[in-house]
């Protein structure tokens, strides 16, 4: 690493303020992606804003008709709260299949969308399930806050205090993981309220998440496995790597939003 | 530079850290814990795992900063005087380690798997909760059978001491 | 001692101090005003270096030094050896080129060591390395097997980047037997690349003694011994009385901690410019950069078989890539170790094998865990398979008729057998395995939309390397005896100082477990000695599954030594005569009599030396012994894997996996089955997840476990171990050896397993989902167009 100026932050406010105050200062979330990309020196912020001990950014529950999830929730939180589980089962499996254990002991919701990583679980969850990202600032709907390959919608200052989902009445997500990494190398999640359809693709555009809205329409007509025989997605849309190419790639969303829509 | 406190196996230290200071180096460099190893630059090989405040983290992939004011503990901590932890006890009896460094890892992991899962773990749970452990030398599987009892046998412990 | 003598699985006298956290590993040492080594490393893989300007980095905050290859010139430390020297077909010495410990001129792979800069902390160190300014001609490279010759030359010494063009056997022979074969079988095989990946990444710490102008190099070290002969005879740092050597606890080896790197060397050459010791411990991904890669051939096989389904000749025709540079034993990785097993466990009237080996801009390749042994029980063990298959024949019949039935058997290809069963290890192995349920789990897992196969591997291999002289024949540089010293203390109890050493073997436990049965001593009554070269007289050290065949068979031999030096001590002490004394369970006795001594007296009457005369007798207990193998030990055994695939992902789980091995006597059963468990990973990780790859730009694609597959828990099965036993006879303990059979044998089951599943050979290793979703839908395709 080299070397910063470590803040911690006792509440958003300071938080932001600190971030204003120092230039190309970073929040430090949980810290499980941005921790080793300063390791390797790919990364060097001058200052650091460490969101640990800011308690308003903690805590997970159910407002009315949607799902509040605070920023700093942690993925361990998301995985195990009952109040996720009773709301949204599917979320509280997705989060249970992020990194390894002791990475969700540390990693946030708020620093993974933050940060879009192509191959993170949770934005395919938000696109599919309509989610709204709730910042220090304003509201931003799901499709608009990410905006492709690790960018956001966020503006300087600003900073996601928590995600609200909106209930869906079936939702799964089904991840073929990169056998080294174990990010998604496909994911997609599907999702459906009333007769609306979602369905989101993590870890193979080449653009980051998105939504298969070809798959959408037919799951629309008919919500089953068997709707989106013969649908193939075009290969050049997506990414291609030494784990899989985008031929490959492009098979497994088809085989994994099948499996969704199967589980969901 | 900064100063850093937590209480690490039971002890109150503090020191004095550069802000780049990972919790891992702290134990290591300035705490002479060295049980705890380092194995990977990227978070994936678990030979780094200590418990913060009873959970089990990557201590490659947390500043000692962050830590301030936390209850750590590392596997020097784990048994009790010379009397080996049960997870301990279990690596020992199934041979579930050989050249010996993935294993502080490997046991902090397991401790707390018992936490989150029970005394009663299934090969295949205890294989998919390893997902953030690597080790070279035993395939794993007498690492899985140690698991499997040392699970079994923390059920007897008072229940403060199996928490951690 | 019945109980912790040979043959129990005792528990492991070392594991408190590793489950404790008390484990002493290089990373763990810090000499009082250490400094910290970083490397620069070359971003290139093939250049010139022009200029390199370290005045920046010099002045940068805490650098105490930082040296480049002038300074190593100046200093005329030595290259970087190859301590195998092999011949080509023509006779002509293999093409070395010289391998500098830091860059001379010429960069020559992705991570070749530039510059060091040592600074007061690691953080400075490499804040600094990044000041330093070094001028490049970039120059194309090799990076490919298949274009290495036609590529940009390397070395001066190597036109067309051949080290050697190699060859075995009787070529004239196979091409008769060839001519007149029934039935042909023919395979391009790849044998992929692997990084060794130890979970301890390598470390060192140098140091200088200015009092006694001696130097004292703690490292990450399979053999400490050979590491100082090579860094004093060789690299010239400092005579061998004046260099020690300390390997301490080492977290794994595999074969990659075998050999002498340049940072270990620069540490301790640089402790004595400094005058301060030199810490330096890599991080993963300069391991993955820089540690010996090990297999990378490519192979093109032949199997001839006659009418009756018998073997009549074998013929490979292997490329293996050594990288950048000869590392130190790399040379007879594809030669001696490889040819020569590519009998397997058949009788095969014809072998002929030629190896071309290439350099290319990669990373050194060496040994890593079989060391040749795999890639030639690949090329076997897949030929047999499909052979079978093509002439409809079940693989296990067609393997049990060509099996070598009677010993000793000569083989073409140098090796003698000289002991084995190998139908034993077939039966055993398809009894657990139940091999006759196959067809009923086949059909259910097709009712669940699953593919299953199931593939064999009876492998054999050369262990307990070597007998010296033989392998000086062949080109070896040193003798492959071990050592070892029986200390016996005046109380009685026993240090062992042993020349193996341990990096995960247990032999702390398996060499106490000896001397306890053997002295009739407690076993907590033994500790055993490795790893310092000022404490253990001599050694070869670890690798090669030699520690139990060569190092223990020393132990015996000194022990030997001992009983007989105590019984002429128990002699005097019972006033009897020396022919009249025995010795059992601890206790010395006079046949006929009832008189007798313990151990513990007869060590302290050796010592104290009252009741003999110490001009015929010398006092003491302690004694020393070379052993040199006379011959080559032969593990062999049936591995079979039975997996399903899920033709829709590509996904591979391996349902079943039995072992069945013979390696002669068992001393600890426990810690021989773990090292099969192992072994078996090793091998399933090469088969399955594991390749290390370079891009045409000779960048390592996969430099971090991102990227390269290790196995994870979730990726293996639990494995069904079993043992045969038929002891080797060229040795006093009957030990075989046991610590790369799981990666030699596994490889090929598990191909065989997935091509028998997905029907057809076209599979190349790493077996990887998507390789494998197309080679399943290679198989509807044909099924549909039946």
């Amino acid at each position: 690493m080299y070397a910063f100026t470590h803040h911690s932050a006792s509440s958003v406010s300071d938080a932001v303020s600190t971030l204003g105050a120092n230039e190309d200062a970073k929040f430090l979330a949980g810290g499980q992606t941005l921790l080793p990309t300063m390791k390797q020196r790919l990364a060097a912020p001058p200052h650091l804003i460490d969101l640990g001990k800011v308690k308003e950014l903690r805590g997970i529950e159910v407002q009315g008709d949607k799902l509040v999830i605070k920023a700093m929730s942690r993925h361990y939180d998301v995985a195990t709260s009952d109040a996720v589980k009773n709301f949204q089962p599917g979320l509280a499996e997705l989060a249970g299949l992020i990194g390894d254990p002791a990475v969700r002991h540390r990693g946030t919701i708020g620093g993974s969308i933050a940060n879009n990583d192509p191959a993170a679980d949770y934005p395919a969850a938000c696109l599919a399930l309509g989610a709204t990202i709730v910042t220090n600032k304003r509201r931003l709907e799901a499709e608009k806050f990410f905006t492709g390959l690790f960018s956001t919608a966020l503006d300087d200052n600003e900073i996601v205090t928590a995600v609200e989902f909106p209930k869906a009445d079936k939702f799964k997500y089904m991840k073929f993981r990169n056998p080294a990494s174990r990010y998604a190398m496909v994911g997609v999640a599907v999702a459906k309220t009333g007769g609306t359809v979602r369905v989101a693709v993590t870890g193979a555009g080449s653009d980051g998440v998105f939504r298969w809205k070809a798959a959408e329409e037919k799951l629309a007509q008919n919500f089953e496995k068997g709707a989106l025989e013969g649908l193939s997605i075009d290969p050049s849309t997506l990414n291609g790597d030494i784990h899989g190419s985008r031929e490959y790639r492009a098979h497994l969303i088809a085989v994994m939003a099948k499996r969704a829509v199967a589980g969901a | 530079m900064p100063t850093v406190s937590m209480n690490v196996n039971g002890r109150q230290r503090s020191a004095d850290v550069d802000p780049r200071t990972l919790l891992v180096q702290f134990l290591r460099e300035n705490l002479r814990l060295t049980g705890t190893h380092v194995g990977c630059d990227t978070s994936q090989c678990g030979a780094c795992v200590v418990h913060i405040d009873g959970e089990a983290v990557k201590a490659c992939t947390v500043l000692a900063l962050s830590c301030e004011g936390s209850n750590v503990l590392t596997i020097e901590g784990l048994a009790n005087g010379n009397e080996l932890h049960p997870m301990q006890e279990a690596f020992r009896e199934h041979h579930g380690l050989q050249c010996g460094f993935c294993t502080p890892g490997m046991i902090m992991t397991a401790v707390d798997l018992v936490r989150r899962k029970g005394n009663n773990l299934d090969e295949h749970t205890i294989r998919e909760e390893l997902e953030g452990n690597l080790c070279r030398c035993t395939g794993y599987h007498n690492i899985v059978k140690a698991i499997a009892a040392g699970a079994r046998n923390m059920s007897s412990m008072p229940q403060s001491k199996a928490a951690e | 001692m019945g109980t912790t003598g040979i043959g129990a699985s005792i528990p492991r006298q070392e594991d408190h101090r590793f489950l404790t956290g008390k484990g002493r590993y290089v990373d763990d040492i810090n000499r009082p005003g250490q400094a910290y080594a970083f490397f620069l490393r070359s971003p290139h893989a093939h250049a010139k270096i022009n200029s390199i300007d370290t005045s920046a980095a010099k002045n940068a905050p805490g650098v105490v030094e930082v040296y480049t290859g002038d300074d190593i010139a100046a200093d005329k430390v030595g290259g970087l050896i190859c301590g195998w020297l092999i011949h080509s077909k023509d006779g002509s010495p293999m093409n070395a080129g010289p391998h500098p410990v830091l860059a001379q001129g010429k960069v020559r792979y992705v991570g070749d060591h530039v510059a060091v800069v040592i600074a007061e902390t690691l953080a400075q160190a490499r804040d600094a390395s990044e000041k330093i300014e070094v001028e490049y001609e970039v120059l194309p490279a090799v990076v490919d097997l298949t274009s290495a010759q036609s590529g940009a030359q390397i070395h001066d010494v190597a036109p067309n980047n051949v080290v050697y063009d190699w060859h075995l056997g009787d070529k004239a022979a196979v091409d008769k037997a060839f001519a007149s074969a029934k039935h042909v079988t023919k395979l391009e095989l790849v044998n992929n690349r692997l990084v060794p990946n130890p979970m301890e990444p390598r470390a060192a710490v140098g140091e200088y003694e200015e009092g006694t102008d001696s130097l004292v190099l703690y490292t990450t070290s399979q053999n400490p011994h050979v590491a100082r002969l090579v860094l004093s005879a060789f690299i010239g740092l400092a005579p061998e009385h004046k260099f020690r050597v300390i390997a301490p606890d080492v977290g794994g080896g595999f074969g990659s901690k075998i050999f002498i790197y340049a940072e270990e060397t620069i540490c301790v050459w640089a402790a004595r410019k400094i005058r301060r010791p030199v810490k330096w411990n890599c991080d993963r991904t300069e391991a993955f950069l820089c540690d010996a890669h090990g297999r990378d051939h490519v192979t093109h096989a032949e199997l001839a078989t006659d009418a009756n389904g018998k073997i009549t000749a074998l013929r490979a025709s292997t490329k293996a890539n050594l990288g950048a540079y000869l590392s130190t034993f790399a040379s007879s990785v594809p030669t001696y170790l490889y040819a020569p097993l590519l009998s397997g466990q058949y009788n095969i009237p014809a072998i002929y094998a030629e190896v071309k080996a290439l350099y290319t801009n990669t990373a050194p390749v060496d040994a890593y865990r079989g060391a040749g042994r795999p890639e030639a029980t690949f090329v076997i063990e897949r030929l047999v398979e499909i052979a079978a298959r093509e002439l409809g024949q079940d693989p296990a019949e067609f393997r049990r008729r060509n099996f070598v039935t009677t010993f000793p058997h000569q083989t073409p290809v140098i090796m003698c057998y000289d002991a084995g069963d190998y139908d034993a290890s077939l039966k055993k192995a398809q009894e657990i395995h139940d091999t006759a349920g196959f067809p009923s789990r086949k059909a259910k897992s097709e009712s669940q939309g699953k593919l299953r196969g199931l593939g064999y591997s009876a492998y054999i291999e050369a262990c307990g390397i070597a007998p010296s002289a033989a392998v000086g024949s062949l080109g070896a540089g040193v003798g492959l005896w071990e050592s070892a010293e029986v200390r016996v203390n005046p109380i009685g109890t026993v240090e062992i100082l042993t020349g193996s050493h341990s990096h995960g073997q247990g032999h702390e436990t398996t060499f106490a477990q000896l001397v306890s049965g053997r002295l009739g001593i407690p076993i907590d009554n033994v500790s055993i000695v490795h790893g310092d070269t000022d404490k253990v007289q001599m050694g070869m050290g670890t690798y090669g599954s030699r520690s139990g065949a060569v190092g223990m068979s020393a132990i015996f031999k000194a022990l030997e030594k001992v009983e007989a030096k105590a019984k002429k001590v128990a002699a005097h002490v019972l006033e009897a005569s020396e022919g009249d004394i025995e010795f059992k369970d601890g206790k010395f006795t006079v046949k006929g009599t009832d008189k007798s001594a313990d151990w513990g007296t007869i060590a302290l009457q050796a010592y104290v030396a009252h009741k003999f005369n110490g001009q015929e007798l010398e006092p003491g207990l302690k004694e020393s012994a070379f052993w040199d193998p006379t011959n080559f030990t032969f593990p062999a055994g049936v591995h079979i894997c039975e997996l399903e695939v899920d033709p829709a992902t590509g996904s591979t789980t391996i349902e079943r996996w039995t072992a069945v091995d013979d390696f002669g006597n068992l001393i600890n059963p426990m810690i021989v089955e773990g090292q099969v468990h192992g072994g078996i990973a090793q091998g399933v990780g090469q088969a399955l997840l594991e390749a290390a790859i370079y891009n045409d730009e000779g960048q390592l694609i996969t430099a971090s476990f991102m990227d390269y597959c290790m196995p994870r828990a979730h990726d293996l099965p639990s494995y069904a171990v079993g043992i045969t036993t038929t002891p080797c006879p060229s040795n006093p303990l009957g030990i075989k050896g046991c610590g790369e059979a799981g990666a030699i044998a596994s490889p090929p089951a598990v191909i065989n397993a997935l091509t028998n599943a997905v029907g057809h050979e076209n599979l190349q290793m790493p077996a990887t989902p998507e390789r494998v979703w197309k080679a399943a839908q290679g198989a509807r395709l044909r099924q549909a167009a039946e």
